[in-house]
């Protein structure tokens, strides 16, 4: 990666040119090793960071220079794949997102595994019952009747229609924000909600009422309290709240629009 | 769960206005409750006898208690407005948009109110302890 870039900045720092200011910043992580420890504890590491650098990188830093045995997941390292959402500074995000500069680094950044689902070691959480959630709500086109012979045509309007809930990742971050879901592990959550929308409001979509059927369960959307947690913790900017709404009005109207 | 094993010592969530006002509105929603159990208990009394039951009235008949029943229409105002407010999140199109604009509506009627309401209410109390 941009290693090279990396060293080039902490020469011209030594050497007081211009440029960019590498920091000394404190991470202050919440570890956890089922094998060792009674219960999570912080540990604070010492990093120097490019300030415009993420928080994925100093937990990299970490890793690969301090202490071997940190662990969390990460894939694609550019906010695509959702895999290193973590709780940031008392906020859902994705590591690979959250610049250093943006975090106040002259305090430590504290690092914890994201909220409601059972930590297995460090920042890692079991994502099964979030994606159990996803897969109750059949998050796959359900079409009735004849198959058309070629594409399924939807006109630009409708595919606006829901074009906003596609973006999920399943990163989760919404879902461990929310205050109703850390109390009942069994609420739906708003990823699942955000799929499930993603399918309602689809015109090519038949199976509509099924889904809505399923949210209508007492752990459905009706357990949403509009704290608005999820919607600012989306790292795609997802109005979730605003999804969630939708999807109680259609359940009350009987009418997907 | 290891949820609970993450214990108190995680940080608190940092949510913002969405958060801190449903926050607000368990809060004066427990109040309230309490509030409406201690009611219907001493307006039952009149059901006892008249004397007993003007005689507790009677004991609330000091400064404290104004002062507590400030706090009451406080909760009752704030729970009422932001009520109103969760209503039009759920049913207004544009509420979930607007909703950090329509909690600072409510924190603006709730201010000009209990301004309103105070001088009023703490009257007697006022009277009592500066003597104005």
């Amino acid at each position: 990666m941009s290693t090279a870039t990396v060293q080039e900045h902490v020469e011209t720092s030594a050497s007081g040119k211009a440029g960019i200011e590498m920091m000394t910043i404190t991470v202050r992580i919440r570890r956890y090793n089922p094998e060792v420890d009674a219960a999570p504890h912080w540990v604070d590491y010492q990093v120097t960071a490019d300030p415009t650098a993420r928080i994925l990188d100093s937990l990299h830093k970490i890793k690969w220079e301090q202490d071997g045995s940190l662990t969390f997941r990460r894939s694609c390292a550019h906010g695509v794949c959702g895999s290193d959402a973590m709780r940031i500074n008392g906020k859902n995000r994705l590591a690979c997102k959250a610049l250093v500069k943006d975090l106040n680094p002259t305090k430590p950044i504290t690092v914890e595994p994201i909220q409601g689902l059972p930590v297995l070691k460090d920042l890692v959480v079991d994502m099964e019952p979030f994606f159990q959630a996803y897969r109750d709500v059949k998050p796959f086109l359900i079409a009735h009747g004849n198959e058309p012979t070629r594409e399924r045509i939807q006109s630009q309007k409708d595919r606006d229609r829901f074009d906003d809930t596609t973006k999920c990742i399943l990163c989760a971050a919404c879902t461990t924000s929310c205050p109703v879901f850390w109390a009942d592990g069994q609420y739906f959550g708003p990823a699942a909600i955000v799929n499930a929308h993603r399918f309602i409001f689809d015109s090519r979509d038949d199976g509509a009422n099924e889904r809505l059927e399923i949210l209508n369960d007492r752990e459905g959307v009706w357990r949403c309290r509009t704290t608005f947690n999820c919607t600012e913790a989306c790292p795609r900017g997802i109005q979730i709240t605003q999804a969630i709404a939708e999807v109680k009005r259609a359940l009350i109207t009987r009418r997907v629009i | 769960m290891a949820s609970g094993a993450q214990g108190a010592k995680g940080t608190l969530y940092r949510g913002r206005e969405g958060m801190w006002s449903w926050v607000a509105q368990r809060v004066t929603g427990v109040l309230l409750f309490f509030f409406l159990f201690a009611h219907v208990l001493d307006t039952a009394l009149v059901r006892v006898s008249p004397h007993t039951y003007n005689q507790v009235i009677g004991t609330y008949k000091n400064p404290v208690v104004n002062l507590l029943e400030v706090g009451l229409v406080g909760a009752v105002m704030f729970h009422a407005f932001n009520g109103l407010r969760i209503i039009a999140v759920d049913f207004w199109s544009k509420g979930p948009k607007y909703q950090r604009q329509l909690l600072w509506v409510v924190v603006g009627l709730w201010a000009v109110l209990m301004l309103g309401f105070l001088e009023p209410m703490m009257q007697h109390t006022f009277h009592e302890w500066f003597g104005w």
